[in-house]
């Protein structure tokens, strides 16, 4: 698949995929990298090492700066991939170093598959054993 | 598709050093994302995300990763009010905790070359820029009288992303920048009498909600004085997203005819709906508030000559930036106002300080948009009028009939 670029980098990884608009603040726990918003459909999941997988971000400004703690306490996810990227999320990847993607049809991808992302290309290997 | 130019290319691919391509990255990014075809030059940039209560942790360490990489502006940039004031905070009952972590991101900012003016009116303190200028600012009752009063160019910029327009000197092209996005989306005929500064922010009040992030333009109005353009647009990017607004035959654009009435216009009748949404509170009023947005030195002037002779019963805060309070205080009319027991209260306002924990449950002010995120924000109840009305609520106590 291609995508564009919001932060341009390279990373191999599983994916954890929500259907759901994302919130940074208040949505994911800035030590350890899980989700906490109870209604989401990855609560209690962990981002940190994934390829994190959702439609858009959501929420308070203030969730840029969550990316950049989550990468600074080593539990942020290994790239983002988004339907459709919005400020909150893109100033949060750039900052902490995050690769991110948008305009990919996130259907393709489900949790557990093998996504690779170098610049605009997207691979994804669902075969893969252990997911 | 965003088109770089060759200098532009080389500091996205990082040949002008990490700092100047992590902002170019942010500015591509927006500008991708908001379908921008370009990047363009801005002379000015006013940059939000400076109180601890909206920023946390969180906010303040992403300020001090842009001082340890060595990051300086380019342009002309001022701050957005802080939650304290820097000189007085001890005295005026600001949490000591909060208030160290507060100067520390006021400090950091000036680190990067920023002016640490901590208002939300630059242009009344020398950050003014001209008519067609592009600019980057990011507070809203800021970017709404650039855009309408001054006829400057700016979107409702995010504190990263302005931070990012002043280290690199430009922002992405789209929006309230190009010509097709000015002009007006919806239409007023306002027939409700305007007299006052309170009737200009109940206006914006009622339009705010209707026109959404639409670009108004009214018809109608009597000769606009400059605080009355404060309290409206001040008033509709708090109740809806209005950025930029035109008046009938005042505002430059409009005096200019390069924008005209929209084919939909509503008229506005009353008022009366904004009054009452603004006036939640019950008759006994704890705390009065002027000065959102900051006061300028005409409207602290006017308030020291209804504060002559007089003293409050209740605490009075009179916000400015640092500049202004100089100057009123040069002037004497900071005497006045602290003779009456009033004080002048710099850097901060009721919207960015934690008010919530002063203990007040109704506060009486005449600002639209100060009434409004007080009820939503700080779960305080609010009295709205004029600054005279507000003046006789702080030395009875009362809100006035």
């Amino acid at each position: 698949m291609k995508a564009r670029i919001i932060k341009a980098g390279r990373a191999r990884g599983r994916a954890l995929v929500s259907a759901m608009a994302l919130s940074f603040l208040g949505g994911i726990d800035p030590e350890t990298g899980t989700v906490i918003a109870r209604d989401s459909d990855i609560a209690g999941e962990s981002i940190a090492g994934r390829i994190l997988v959702f439609p858009r971000g959501k929420g308070s400004t203030v969730g840029s700066y969550i990316l950049l703690r989550l990468k600074k306490n080593g539990v942020a996810p290994l790239a983002i991939v988004n339907e459709l990227s919005e400020p909150i999320v893109a100033v949060g990847a750039i900052i902490a170093d995050i690769p991110m993607v948008d305009k990919v049809d996130i259907s393709q991808i489900a949790t557990g598959d093998e996504v690779s992302i170098d610049g605009e290309n997207i691979e994804v290997r669902t075969d893969v054993k252990g997911a | 598709m965003m088109e770089l130019t060759p200098d532009e290319q080389a500091t996205y691919d990082g040949e002008r050093g990490p700092v100047q391509q992590k902002a170019m990255e942010i500015l591509v990014a927006l500008g991708k994302i908001y379908g921008a075809r370009s990047l363009v030059p801005v002379t000015s940039v006013q940059i939000a995300g400076v109180s601890y209560k909206n920023l946390g942790m969180p906010g303040k360490e992403f300020i001090r990763w842009w001082v340890d990489q060595g990051a300086r502006v380019r342009r002309l940039a001022t701050l957005n009010p802080a939650g304290i004031d820097r000189n007085r905070w001890k005295e005026l009952g600001f949490p000591e905790e909060f208030s160290t972590h507060q100067k520390e991101i006021i400090d950091d900012y000036a680190m990067l070359g920023i002016e640490p003016t901590c208002t939300c009116t630059p242009y009344e303190i020398g950050n003014l820029p001209k008519f067609g200028d592009h600019i980057a600012w990011s507070e809203s009752s800021a970017v709404s009288f650039a855009n309408t009063y001054i006829g400057a160019r700016t979107n409702r910029e995010g504190g990263p992303s302005a931070l990012a327009a002043a280290i690199v000197g430009k922002t992405p092209c789209h929006g309230y920048h190009l010509d097709e996005q000015r002009a007006p989306g919806v239409g007023y005929d306002v027939t409700a009498t305007i007299s006052s500064e309170a009737d200009a922010g109940a206006l914006g009040i009622v339009a705010g909600r209707d026109a959404g992030s639409r670009v108004p333009f009214f018809s109608g109005l009597p000769p606009f004085e400059t605080g009355w353009y404060k309290q409206l647009g001040a008033a509709m990017a708090a109740a809806g997203s209005v950025a930029l607004y035109h008046v009938d035959g005042q505002t430059p654009e409009a005096r200019a005819k390069t924008v005209g009435p929209p084919d939909e216009t509503r008229p506005v009748e009353s008022l009366e709906p904004a009054y009452e949404l603004l006036n939640s509170g019950g008759e006994r009023i704890d705390f009065v508030s002027l000065g959102c947005p900051h006061a300028s030195l005409e409207e602290i002037h006017r308030i020291a000559e209804m504060l002559r002779g007089r003293n409050v019963s209740v605490p009075l805060w009179i916000t400015t930036s640092v500049a202004t309070a100089a100057q009123a205080d040069e002037y004497g009319y900071a005497a006045v106002i602290e003779g009456a027991g009033a004080r002048v209260v710099c850097d901060t306002c009721m919207v960015v300080s934690p008010i919530e924990t002063f203990g007040y449950e109704t506060v009486a002010t005449n600002s639209a948009k100060g009434c409004y995120y007080l009820q939503s924000w700080c779960g305080v109840e609010t009295r709205y009028g004029d600054v005279r009305s507000c003046i006789e609520a702080a030395c009875t106590g009362r809100w006035p009939q």
